[in-house]
Parts: structure tokens; sequence; C-alpha cells
């Protein structure tokens, strides 16, 4: 019996688990890098163990720091999460060498499966279908395009997909160098590349004695750069035959490795064809595991427990309370910004606030929530610092409904009406998405992303989001005035001009708000004032009300409305000259360390002429000079760390041109990843 | 719509309209000159200058009016608060003939110093001036030397003076830097020297420019004269404002108010209620009070109402009327403005009758006794005059109540309503009684008498001269004598004309008159002060 479980892993993952733990009444133990010392999971745990460091391999990765932390707290149980070291069978044998319950897989499942090439040896003998392997031998144009494929990876690290064969030596070097940099094993395969593919994938709950427990499927077509984005259970238009075709698949592949525990089978599904294909086994709880705990009415995680305690299938089956229902649906909220090729996002989150939220890591209780209910897992709270060290997913959003359309809307509604302040996120597109009449049909694959752009459903900068803006934040200075407190605001006896405030909008472009004062209060053009008060703003026009609440912190002005958000910043009225940023300036676009610097000072540049390589969550961001000239300043060097906005080089001209732009080189990127690909595939 | 909201609005437009040429300044021409040079205009450095929404009031935005000189006198002042520190703010207007002082400018440049002395308020100057205008000199040389003197006695007491230099500021106006206890000068543009290269080459023969003589680079590395070396006027500004955040500001009237009121039933120890309601009464309903003929009385109390705090917790009765039942034509009583005390002395029935004077003259010692600040409410005709009264003592009354406006202590504050004529004028506190502040509404007149009356009184004495020669009076060239003696009068009795001769210090919209006494009682307490108990004889 586990009394006292310690989750090496952080963020939702842990609390997720933490949550199960506190229900069935095993204690907790987290462990901590530097930089998530504030996060909910570590205040949340019975006891937490620091883990020095903040990157992943002196913290989360090292594991006997985690050992360590397990025998000084007495923890008699280790769940590992996803990412970090759950699929890592060496940390499971050291784990189960020291003594302790291991919930998870035997690490020989974990090390078959791990394998991507063994693994499909495995379960081609197991009669499961799989994709043919190719070289660049055997490929033939009839195969392209084609997917090369790290083995021991995972989501899209290490992933590239070839359109000529004559690319395809150098794509297979490309990825065999980026996943020996990520998992220091350098194996690729090849596969064919199914282009309007569907990712369709079955969750198993094994008894390692070759019973496995088929939890149904799950689709996590909706991809962005080969990272799930929008999960969702039962998949939508699959046929009957084919889900149960895949189930037995799905059974097939666990029974074959007596697999313990959860784990979840991939496959291809062709929706042309109807043909589908095993990808991999993943040996751990998969990031989208509450679309199937809300169908199913189960626990996972307390499944887990169950197993590694030495429950069988029948004892695991009797935890589902009842039979499978409804639809539901996840959303992965990420600190990123889709408008600047998804690049994570970093910073004080403000107002983290999801309307209507029925629970938090836990099964719905559907008896009691009539036609809809919203999970809630996040990682992240009011006020927690959102570090750019992992991964920048903030949280998962599941909503639970009787029918697919209302789950959708469901979700999209709560997203729509989130306080989400400050890293940029990801949640307009997901609005988008949810509300597309495609997605909607079920006309769902991983390429969904790719072949559609979507308008962002949030108003952006709009003369109105500007307006209350404005209007908030001259209340904020009336409210906080300390003479002529009850003095009409901006009072004039002789009005020579409007108030101004300048605001920057996230793209850059900056717009004046006009504004008067005086005894009937405030007036600007276009809008009847209605109301205004620091956090608040009603504005009328064309006879429509619309209310727009306003958060200020620092110089970043949020604006939500039923109209969307927008985050402005608020130009200073002065800048002293001496933190003027000088023009030209190349600032880092995200904390990093500088890889390569490929200029010297004094060298001449072109427009776009790469000045120096930053790398940030394993990225590669190449910074290119704005404008043509001279390099007259370096600060950097390679090695060094640098902060966000940080001036990194300095390249002047003779024209005036403002506007210093870092760019991010596709091709350094595309196929790169994020350390939370490092967590989950 | 009433008539009197008609004809209210009418004056209201046309003031809007004389203010608007005080902010047009140099004109389009000159402005536009002055922008492509990247340079601001006075209000735009002053808004730059004060805390964001909070209040600025201009003060004499019509001197100079019906002078040959431009309206506002190419300077601006008023009061701002910058960095939450009530300032004085002086700002030439350089595209009004490079900001040239005229007789005027240093008019309203005196009557600013002025209220910042009695005040006690520091000074920004945001300079850009081109030194006197020549033609006018006799009028400006001498009595201008007070400018100077001004700001050095303004920094001896304790008030802070700023000087920031946009432009030029040379030859005499080169000591306003000089003499200011801080001095920001903007690169590039600033230029201050007793003597620019023309002089200097004919006065030594030596070869110079105006950098090297006077530049802010210059002066900020070299002679030390600027203090703060600014990129450009905004920086200027900027540093401006953290000049006065740092000047550890208190508002030193409040320190004595707070012991002197710390024992009353209502407001707090600071002297004044944190929270109060509005005025009971709409503000707007100010606009049909006042009647077009001023022979027609109106009830100050409806005023009052529209100008005191409400009906609150902290205040149980909006005005608490003094002496209700005694010399009716004179309206005393207690009330708050801004959570503030305050006295208010407010004519009922346009003559001052004995009673009134000696209830005034009771009213003011009281005032003194618990240093509680006055308004003066005018609309009025002045003493009344008759065998009954004269022999009554009105003289003597009269006398008493200006003796006691006179020699009273507490800050005054003064609206003219409507009529201020006579020695009205001076027992509700005119100009030459030196309230700290005086405002003006549109619908008020002052002078000696009624034109009507003064022409009539003329014409009396004039029949009496003509027939004590014995000869036949002309009464074609009375009534034209009469005729043009009432226009002239008439015109010189108008807000805008006082205005313009700096008699007052603004005129207002009613319906801001709250609003502008909230101000004034604020800035009052950046100087302690204390009622007296010493008058002059009180003749009996």
């Amino acid at each position: 019996m586990i009394n006292r479980l310690l989750v090496a892993n952080r963020g939702e993952i842990a609390r997720r688990v933490f949550a199960t733990c506190r229900r069935l009444g095993i204690e907790t133990v987290a462990v901590h890098s530097d930089a998530d010392v504030g996060l909910p999971f570590v205040r949340e745990a019975d006891a937490a163990v620091r883990l020095p460091g903040t990157s992943p391999t002196e913290t989360y990765l090292d594991a006997a720091l985690v050992l360590e932390a397990a025998r000084r707290t007495g923890a008699d149980a280790i769940h590992p999460g996803y990412g970090f070291l759950s699929e890592n069978a060496a940390f499971a044998r050291a784990v189960l060498d020291a003594g302790l319950t291991w919930v998870g897989p035997a690490p020989e499942s974990i090390e078959q499966m791990g394998s991507k090439v063994e693994s499909k040896k495995l379960m081609e003998a197991a009669g499961v279908p799989v994709l043919g392997n190719l070289t660049p031998d055997t490929a033939t144009e009839a195969d392209l395009p084609l997917l090369v494929k790290a083995s021991a990876g995972g989501g899209g690290r290490g992933m590239r997909v070839v359109r000529a064969l004559a690319d395809l030596p150098d794509e297979i070097d490309r990825a065999a160098a980026e996943a020996e940099s990520a998992f220091g094993d350098g194996t690729v395969f090849v596969e064919p590349y199914v282009e309007r593919g569907r990712h369709v994938e079955v969750q198993v709950v094994g008894d390692g004695e070759g019973q496995v427990l088929v939890l149904g499927e799950r689709d996590c077509s909706l991809q962005r750069r080969h990272q799930k984005v929008v999960e969702e259970s039962p998949a939508p238009e699959l046929s009957a035959e084919t889900a149960h075709a895949l189930h037995e698949a799905a059974r097939k592949a666990g029974e074959a490795i007596r697999y313990r525990g959860a784990g979840t089978v991939e496959f291809l599904y062709d929706p042309q064809t109807g043909r589908f294909w095993f990808l991999e086994m993943n040996t751990r709880l998969q990031v989208e595991h509450p679309v199937t705990e809300l169908v199913h009415g189960v626990d996972l995680v307390e499944m887990q427990i169950q197993v590694a305690e030495g429950a069988g299938v029948p004892e695991l089956a009797s935890l589902a309370a009842r039979a499978p229902g409804g639809h539901a649906i996840e959303v992965r909220l990420y600190a990123e910004d889709p408008a600047r090729d998804w690049q994570p996002q970093s910073g004080t989150l403000t107002a983290f606030d999801v309307p209507g939220v029925s629970v938090e890591f836990a099964v719905l209780d559907r008896a009691g929530l009539g036609r809809a209910g919203l999970r809630l897992d996040a990682g992240f709270e009011a006020g927690s610092e959102v570090s750019t060290h992992y991964d920048a997913m903030l949280a998962k959003v599941i909503a639970w409904a009787p029918t697919r359309t209302q789950a959708a809307r469901r979700l999209a509604g709560a997203l729509a009406g989130a306080r989400l302040h400050g890293p940029a996120t990801n949640r307009d597109l997901l609005v988008s998405v949810l509300r597309d009449p495609a997605f909607l049909a079920g006309r769902v694959s991983t390429s969904f992303l790719v072949d559609r752009t979507f308008d962002q459903p949030g108003e952006g900068p709009s003369r109105a989001a500007a307006t209350a803006a404005a209007l908030a934040l001259a209340e904020r200075s009336r409210a906080s005035r300390t003479v002529q407190r009850g003095i009409p605001v901006a009072w004039r006896n002789v009005l020579s001009q409007p108030q101004r405030i300048e605001l920057e909008a996230p793209d850059g472009s900056r717009s004046t708000v006009e504004w008067l004062g005086g005894r009937d209060g405030y007036a600007v053009d276009d809008f009847v004032v209605v109301a205004v008060t620091a956090d608040s703003v009603t504005l009328e026009a064309d006879g429509v009300r619309t209310t727009y609440d306003v958060a200020v912190a620092g110089d970043a002005v949020d604006v939500d409305s039923p109209r969307g958000h927008v985050r402005l910043t608020r130009v200073p009225r002065f800048t002293d000259p001496a933190d003027a940023v000088a023009s030209g300036s190349l600032l880092a676009p995200m904390p990093g360390t500088v890889v390569t610097v490929a200029v010297e000072a004094g060298a001449h540049v072109e427009a776009g002429q790469p000045v120096l390589v930053l790398e940030a969550m394993k990225m590669q961001h190449t910074v290119s000079a704005p404008h043509a000239g001279v390099v007259t300043e370096i600060d950097v060097k390679p090695g060094d760390q640098v902060a966000a906005g940080e001036v990194m080089a300095v390249v002047s001209t003779g024209s005036t041109t403002e506007d210093s732009s870092t760019t991010r080189d596709s091709s350094t990127t595309e196929g790169g990843s994020t350390t939370d690909e490092s967590e989950e595939a | 719509m009433s008539d009197n909201r008609t004809a209210m609005l009418d004056k209201l437009a046309e003031l809007e309209a004389e203010h608007a040429k005080a902010v047009a300044g140099g004109g389009e021409k000159y402005v536009e000159r002055h922008h492509a040079r990247g340079k601001l205009l006075p209000r735009e450095r002053i808004e730059l200058l004060i805390d964001e929404g909070s209040a600025f009031l201009e003060l004499s935005p019509l001197a100079g009016w019906g002078s040959d000189f431009t309206v506002g006198a190419s300077v601006v002042t008023g009061i701002g608060v910058v960095e939450g520190v009530e300032c004085m703010i002086t700002a030439n207007d350089p595209s009004v003939k490079g900001g040239a002082s005229n007789p005027w400018t240093v008019k309203k440049i005196f009557r600013a110093s002025q209220i910042a002395e009695e005040n006690g308020l520091p000074t920004v100057a945001l300079v850009e001036s081109g030194g006197a205008d020549l033609p006018t000199q006799k009028e400006i040389f001498i009595p201008g030397g007070k400018l100077f003197r001004d700001i050095t006695r303004s920094s001896a007491a304790k008030q802070p003076t700023v000087a920031i230099v946009f432009g030029n500021s040379t030859a005499g106006g080169a000591y306003v830097p000089g003499m200011s206890d801080y001095t920001v000068m903007v690169k590039e543009q600033a230029k201050v020297f007793l003597g620019g290269p023309p002089l200097v080459k004919m006065a030594t023969g030596e070869e110079s420019d105006d950098e090297s003589l006077g530049g802010a680079e210059m002066h900020a590395r070299i002679s030390g004269l600027a203090d703060y070396l600014a990129e450009d006027e905004h920086d200027a500004l900027r540093i401006g404002r953290r000049i006065v955040a740092r000047l550890n500001w208190r508002k030193r009237g409040l320190d004595t108010l707070a012991g002197a009121r710390c024992s009353t039933s209502e407001g707090d120890p600071s002297g004044h209620a944190e929270t109060y309601a509005e005025p009971d009464a709409d503000s707007d309903g100010l606009l049909d009070l006042i009647p077009t003929d001023l022979k027609e009385p109106f009830d100050p109390r409806e005023v009052i109402a529209r100008l005191v705090d409400g009906v609150s917790p902290t205040n149980g009765r909006a005005f608490d009327e003094f002496k209700p039942l005694y010399g009716p034509s004179l309206v005393t009583g207690w009330a708050r403005i801004h959570g503030r005390p305050i006295g208010i002395l407010a004519n009922a029935q346009g003559v001052l009758f004995s009673e009134e004077a000696q209830k005034a003259t009771q009213f003011i010692q009281l005032a003194n006794q618990v240093d509680v600040p006055l308004l003066f409410l005018h609309n009025t005709t002045g003493y009344m005059v008759g065998k009954e009264y004269e022999q009554g003592g009105i003289i003597k009354h009269g006398a008493m109540m200006i003796n006691a406006v006179s020699n009273s202590t507490v800050p005054h504050l003064s609206v003219i309503m409507g009529a201020s004529y006579g020695a009205g004028n001076y027992g509700m506190n005119g100009r030459a009684y030196d309230p700290r502040f005086l405002f003006t509404w549109p619908s008020a007149k002052s002078a000696v008498m009624g034109p009507a009356q003064l022409a009539g009184v003329l014409s009396i004495v004039a029949r009496a001269a003509a027939e004590g020669r014995g000869k036949a009076y002309d009464e074609e060239a009375d009534a034209g004598m009469r005729a043009f003696i009432e226009a002239s009068v008439e015109e010189q009795s108008l807000p805008f004309f006082l205005s313009g001769m700096l008699y007052d210090d603004g005129v207002i919209d009613p319906r801001d008159t709250r609003t502008v006494l909230g101000i004034c009682l604020s800035v009052i307490e950046n100087k302690a002060y204390s009622g007296t108990d010493r008058f002059g004889v009180f003749r009996m």
C-alpha cells in the first residue's frame, strides 16, 4: 500500500496526481526547481524538496536527486507524471531498486516501446498494422511525402516532413543531430507521411498479468508543429467498426507486452481509406487523459495507483462507475504567441480566471451538473511567474457535454470569457478552432491548423478597447490624486487641447486616445461614455452599450470584453533619455543563451542579415539586422545569458529607422522543439 | 429654455470665443512655424508638466482684452498640480511676438507672483521670451524689476522657484533663470545671455556666437547657470516634474489648521472632511438664476445651495444661516465647499443698509475668531443713500464693514455674480481689498455706479452748473452726452473689460464656480493663516 507518494514532475500534472492522492488519503511530496518555487504544486504538497537549479537536466531529469528527495521525505512511491523521467527505464529500475513503488509500467515495457523501430517490429509480430519502414535507399517517389522521426523522441521533436527524395539524406542528418542533442540517441527512421491523416489513440490500462482494459479512443489530430492543441473523446466521424478495430488493436498491443498501468497506443488513421497504423505506444499517463476520464467517469491516476498496488483488471473495471457517455473536448492553453510563430512567452500571469469551472483535477459528477460541465487542470494561478525554462502550457480546459457541439460551444464560451493577463496565449486561436464550422463538422486532421488560417476572434486593438483602457487609466490617476481630490477630472477653465493617452498594441502599433474631462466627466469622440471606474468602462456606440473590464499591471493594460481580450501597453508620458533604447538595437526576444555571434563590431550588414543566434527552450532564434548599416555595438558573446528585452547589439544607420526587429529563421526552428515536447508526445 | 438661461449661454459662448483668442496665441501662421521647429505652445508645455487628470486653473486669461495687444498678453499663468504639488505656473507664449512682454504681460505676471506669495506656492516658469516690447518699454522697464525681486523673495520665503528655459531668455530675461532656485535648459534651444553677439561685438569687439554666449550646453557644463541639461522639450518637462517631486512639499496651512480645528464637531482633524456630498441642487440651475436685468434681485440662497456641500453624514445642514432675521438684504452663514469650512456673505436685495453692514462686520469677526475663510458673493448696488440713511449713520456702518474686510486675516474669495457698484464693491471685498482670488461671472457688472445713474448724475450736475451760470441747458447735447456716457460706462463695467484690466482673476462659467472655489480653498492651504483679533478702530 502506498502511503506517501512523490511526484517527479511539476505544474499541472503534479497537481493532478496530488488531487487523486488527497482523495485516496495518500500523503504527497513535490520536488521543484528554483524557477518553480512559487507555483501552486509546491505549496499544495505535504512536503516539497528543492532541486537546485533551473534547467531540466539539473533538476527534474536528475534521477539521483529525485531518489534522494524520496529518501529524505520517506516517500514509498514515485509517480513520474509525463515527460521528464516518465519513459526512462533506467529511472524506473532505480526506483524499484530503491525499494519504492513505481507508479508506471515495467521498465522492460518502457524499453520495448521506447524504441520506435523496435516497437513497430513487435507490433507487426502481434498483428497490429504498422507503417512501412523506409530508408534513403528503399524510398521511392511513390512513397512521398515522407516523415523522418527520432526513434527515442516524442511529440514533434526531431520530426521532419520530406517532400523531395533529394532532401532525404540531409533531413535525416538534421533530425539525427536534433535527436542526439535532445535525447542523447540519434537513431531516426523514415516512414510514409499521411498528408491528411488523423491522430487517434486508445487509452489502455493493463494489470501486468496480460489483461488489458480499453477505455475508448481519443482524437488528437489538431496539432501545430506536431504539438497537440485540441483533443477529444470519442473521436468524431469514426465508424463503430473502425473504433472497435482500433480498440482491439490497442488491446492486442497491450497484451503482447503484458502491459502494466496506464498507457496509450497511438495510431495514424487515414479517413480516406479507413485504414490505420500503429505509431507508437506511450507508456505513461497522457496530457489529454482528462477527456477519457470525463467520458468514462474514471480516475486514471487512481487506476495507476491501484495497479501499482497490485489490482487486477476486474477491480479496475469496477472503478468505472458507469457506462461511458457524452463527449469531452480538451484544449491546451499555452503561453505562446501564435502571431509570432508560436514563440513561447514568459512573464507574470497577472490574472488567470476561467469562468464556470465545475471541477479541477477531478472527474465531473455528471449527475449533478445538468447538461454540461467544465474542468480545469492548471499548473499556474494568478500571480504565477511563467518562465521559459519548461513547458509553456498554462492549463488544460476540458468541457463535457452530451454532444460534441455542445461541448465545443461550452468550451469556446469559457475560453472567450477567461481572464488571461500576462504572457500572450493561444486562447484566441483555440476559440476560433472550437467555433470553426469544419471543426464542428468533425473534419479534423493533423494538417488542420496548417491548412487554415484563423481570424483572431479578439477585437484586437480596437478604438473602443483603447478608449476604455485610456479612460480607466485616467480614472486611476484621478483616484490617486493627493490634492484637489474632489475636483472634476482634467478640469480646465480655458480649454486648449484634449487629454492624450498613448497606447501600444501587441503588434507594436501605437494609437493615441484623446479625451476631455471637466464638469460633466469624461467625454470622447465616437462613443458615449456611460460609466468609468478604475477597472471598468462602459461605452455606447450606435445605441449599443459594451462594458470593458480593464486591469492594469505596470504599463500593461488588459482589456476584456464580450468582444475579446487585448493587452495594450501604456506608452509613458516621458522617457528618461538615459533609459531610451538606441535606434537599431537588437533586443533579446526572450530569455536565452547566445549561441553564435555572426558578425563583428564595425562590420557592415545588409537588412535581414543574421547578426547572432539565440537559443531559448532549445529553439534557435536568429536575430537579424533590422536594416542595412554598421554594427556599432556587440554586447554579448557566445554562452552569455540574456534577459528578454536586453540589448544584444546595435546596428546603426544613416536613416532614421526606428524599428528594430528580431526575426526567427523558420528553417532553424522548424522541427526544433520546446521543452514541453520532451514532457509529452 | 428660460430667457435667463439663453442670455447666459450667449455670454458663455462669447467668453469661449475670447478664451479661444488667447489660446490661438500669435495665430495659425506663427503657431505652425513654432510647431515646425519641434517646439510646443505654452499650454502644451503646461499640459505635459502637470499631473495627468489634474485640473489647471488658468488665471487672467483675458489680460489685455480691449487693448492693442493679443488677448492673454503673451503669457499663460495658472495653478496646476505637479507631482501632487500645487504650483504657480507661468509660460511665455512665443507664438505672440516671440513671447515679448508688454505692459499687460508684466501686470499678469505680477498678479501670478502675488497669488504665489499670498498662498505660499512654488513657482515653475516655462521661459521663452524675446524680452520687453520695446515701444512700450516705459511702462515695463521700471516696474518690471519687481519680476526678479519677486522670484528671489519667493525663494527666501521657502517657496522654491523653478525656471525651465525653452528658448530666448536674454538681457533682463536672463535673470529669470538667474534668480531661480532650479534651472533647466533645453539643448540647442535655450539661449540665455545678457548681450547677444552683435551687442558684444559693439561693446568689446569680441566675435562670438549664441551657443558660446548662452547655449544650454555651455550653461550646463561651463557657467553652471543650468542645473539640468534637457535633451528636448519633453525631457525638460520631465526634469521639471522630478524637481518638484523632490521639493519635499507639504501644505503648511494644514499643520496649523489641524491644531485649530481638531475640536470641531464636524470634519476631520486636518480641517476638512474627507468625504462630502455634492451640492443639494444641480449647478446647472445657476444658468436660470441670474436675471438678464440686474435691477431684478435674485435669492443668493439659490446660488449657495448650488455651490456648497450637500447634506451628508458629516454635514448635517448644507447652509447654516447666521442672523437670518436681521439685515435681510445680506445673507450670511456657514457652509462647506469640498469639505472645507467657509463663511459666506451674499447680497440679497442689492442695497446694503446699516443693519447689513453691521451684520457683515460681526460675521467677519466671527470667521476670524474661528479661522474660517470667507466667500463674498457680489450682487450689490452699493450702500443706501438718502437723508434717513445718512442720518442713521450709513457711512459709519459701511466704514465698519470695510474696516472688517480690510483687516480680516482669514483668506477671502470673491465672486462677482451680478452688480458690484460703488462702495458696495469695497465692502464686499472688491479687487482693491486683495481677496486671495476674485472671479467674475459673465453676468457681472462693476462700476462706481450704474451707467444710467452715472449719466444722470452728470446731467444733473451739468444742468445745475448751466443754471448757475444763468445759461439755458442744451437738452439735445445733454441727451447725446448721456447716451455716450451710458454706453462707455456700460462697456467699461462689463466682465471682459474688467478682466482685461486684471481687475479679476478670470471670468468663469457659473457652473464651474464650485470647482474654482474648491481649487482656491485647496491652494490656500499651502500657507498657514489665522484669523485676526486686531481690527481698525470701529467707529460706533
